[in-house]
């Protein structure tokens, strides 16, 4: 289980744009009737969208109202899962996988590159507030580690100076691409297809 | 090796399109009207004679599983649930079938659920997979443009929908019980089996829950014949695996081979080989971070198939591959997978949440040497605590990895630790630890 710190400041009301409302009556659909709590889990992800990366306390109150289900459920959600922020992490959230396999193939020089240009610690911002950065376990990328994920993206078979490189774009505001840092194909092994060799890529 | 044309997944490095009609091209779609025409009883039977063993961890017989769905449906409905939670480390097989073969996924969702009565499916896909979520969902969005889904689906006559739901980053939700309370709205702990969610599950339904490949691989069987399938591999560990192999090789990668494959044939000719070449190997963690660790000498030899390895005291598991080589710290591997264990554990059962951080944190004085040579049979007593002694599996998962460690790399330890007596010392000792033994005077 993780340790959540929950923000000091919060807003004192949450409401779902028209948009996103439109959004939560598709989601409670996909249940069967009167199991609207299912919606939770998506209904919290759609609040982090909408309100910078993070769950505010309010927005919990808002989704126990419309999924009509108890506070303190909704909260155990949101505490629960590991990927409900909170508190603000910014817009560019950075998640580096340092669990064994990623580990051994170095992944803990990425975290010496986000110590260096982010912040010293996890979880907190940086200088100009625009990101953060967090160890977190295996994010199912294995055989393309180590990598990193920024907000939805994956950054796969990086090593420090490209992760320097990376975070020197998201400081400035540009959007690096994703993907593969060596140019290889996915999770093929680079240079050395043994196998579905009539392929294109092969 | 496995033959091109025997291969079932053969767009897993994306070189031919995920779009539905790349798909079909690769004969996705083909016939699955007439394949379910054949019927329930032939669906489960084929499924059956195939041998195909659950591709998710823990090797069950998939035609068995669906056969304890009730035969007919009461006044339930019934659900069929696809595990896409895929966290385990060492594993990242899943992702692939998701972006780059949703189709074979989507096909056999409406296999299996034909087969188990099923008019719902719902895939549980990890929170982390946002974007190959959205492919997916790109997909079910085609099927369903193409009325292969939805009302009467592919002309069976059988309505059919297709849903996914993210998780949001709890490894613990991969187990199934867990799965289905984190449908339900609820925090993902674990529930008492029996009742099994076969009988029991989604709601109150009956539910049946397989891996993501598991499903993938359905109408590739019904196609080719179980016959086909059952030649492949060895005898009860039959067809073809999706094997990710990372960690200290030259070319780390997926790639589907036959079961039974030698473990040194999969590093040396598919990964290109150990980094510092073959000698310079220390051990390798053959199926996910759950299963004990091999030493080389092991390796040299041993196949990839579930019975081989559960020979070796190990287990074939997810077939996440991790290979560790002389340059690593074996024991801070472990520790690092026992930090794993520590942080993903639900915090339901009393050993395991507390275990798993006792289990680390001794680790992690074993890594510096801060630990006396008694302590090492003291942490394998910890893990035989844990193990067999909670609600799910995820006490054995933890405790297994560590299990190996001490099974197989003890020399090394005790070397490394021989901080004894504790009391002659003066070292800063953690007060949580080893409080009894410092009482004691004449240790």
């Amino acid at each position: 289980m993780t340790i959540k710190k929950i923000s000091k400041d919060q807003p004192d009301t949450f409401e779902f744009s028209a948009e996103n409302m439109l959004e939560t009556k598709k989601i409670i659909k996909n249940y069967p009737e009167g199991k609207q709590q299912s919606a939770v889990m998506a209904l919290l992800y759609l609040v982090q969208k909408q309100n910078n990366n993070w769950v505010p306390l309010a927005a919990m109150k808002y989704i126990a109202k419309i999924l009509e289900m108890p506070y303190i459920k909704v909260y155990e959600v949101a505490t629960f899962y590991s990927m409900y922020n909170l508190s603000p992490v910014g817009n560019y959230f950075i998640q580096i996988c340092t669990t064994t396999p990623c580990m051994i193939s170095g992944a803990y020089k990425l975290v010496e590159a986000c110590k260096e240009k982010i912040s010293t610690n996890e979880r907190e911002l940086s200088k100009n507030k625009s990101c953060s950065w967090m160890e977190v376990e295996c994010l199912g990328a294995c055989v393309n580690g180590p990598m990193i994920q920024i907000n939805n993206d994956y950054f796969e078979d990086l090593d420090k100076e490209k992760t320097i490189k990376i975070i020197d774009q998201i400081l400035k505001g540009e959007k690096p691409k994703p993907g593969s840092y060596r140019g290889r194909t996915n999770s093929a092994p680079e240079n050395n297809r043994k196998t579905l060799t009539e392929n294109k890529n092969a | 090796m496995l033959k091109d044309q025997d291969r079932i997944f053969k767009n897993l490095y994306n070189d031919l399109g995920v779009d539905i009609l790349s798909a079909q091209k690769r004969s996705d779609w083909s016939d699955t009207k007439e394949l379910c025409s054949k019927g329930r009883d032939w669906i489960i039977n084929e499924v059956k004679i195939s041998e195909l063993r659950g591709r998710g961890g823990a090797g069950f017989p998939t035609g068995l599983k669906w056969s304890f769905a009730p035969k007919v449906v009461g006044s339930r409905p019934h659900y069929l649930i696809i595990n896409a939670d895929e966290s385990e480390p060492g594993t990242c097989k899943d992702r692939d079938l998701l972006r780059f073969e949703p189709h074979k996924l989507i096909e056999g969702c409406l296999i299996a659920s034909y087969a188990v009565n099923a008019h719902k499916c719902y895939i549980y896909v990890r929170g982390e997979f946002f974007n190959e979520g959205q492919i997916l969902q790109k997909a079910i969005d085609e099927a369903y443009d193409k009325k292969l889904i939805g009302k009467d689906a592919s002309g069976t006559g059988w309505d059919f929908d297709i849903y996914i739901h993210y998780g949001a980053g709890a490894y613990i939700c991969g187990e199934e019980t867990a799965l289905l309370e984190s449908i339900e709205g609820n925090k993902g702990q674990p529930r008492i089996k029996p009742p099994f969610p076969a009988l029991i599950g989604l709601y109150g339904c009956p539910t049946i829950i397989n891996n993501v490949e598991t499903i993938a691989v359905v109408p590739t069987i019904l196609r080719k014949g179980s016959k086909w399938f059952a030649s492949l591999g060895k005898p009860k560990n039959t067809g073809t695996k999706i094997f990710c192999i990372s960690g200290n090789v030259n070319k780390p990668c997926n790639v589907e081979e036959e079961m039974g494959v030698p473990l040194k044939d999969l590093i040396e000719i598919h990964a290109g080989g150990v980094v510092g070449g073959w000698e310079n190997l220390q051990a390798v963690i053959p199926g996910g971070s759950s299963m004990p660790l091999l030493p080389k000498k092991i390796c040299d030899t041993i196949t990839m198939d579930f019975d081989s390895l559960i020979k070796e005291k190990s287990g074939l598991g997810t077939a996440g591959i991790v290979v560790i080589n002389k340059d690593q710290d074996i024991i801070k591997c472990i520790a690092r997978i026992a930090r794993f264990y520590k942080h993903e554990s639900c915090g339901q059962c009393t050993p395991c949440r507390e275990g798993a951080g006792w289990m680390w944190r001794m680790l992690e004085r074993m890594t510096k040497g801060d630990a006396s040579n008694e302590e090492i049979d003291m942490l394998m007593d910890v893990t035989k605590q844990i193990e067999g002694h909670t609600i799910c599996a995820f006490g054995e998962g933890s405790a297994w990895p560590v299990q190996g460690l001490l099974r197989h790399f003890k020399k090394q330890i005790k070397k490394r630790n021989n901080f004894n007596p504790l009391i002659k010392q003066n070292k800063n000792i953690p007060y949580l630890i080893d409080q009894h033994l410092l009482e004691k005077e004449n240790v």
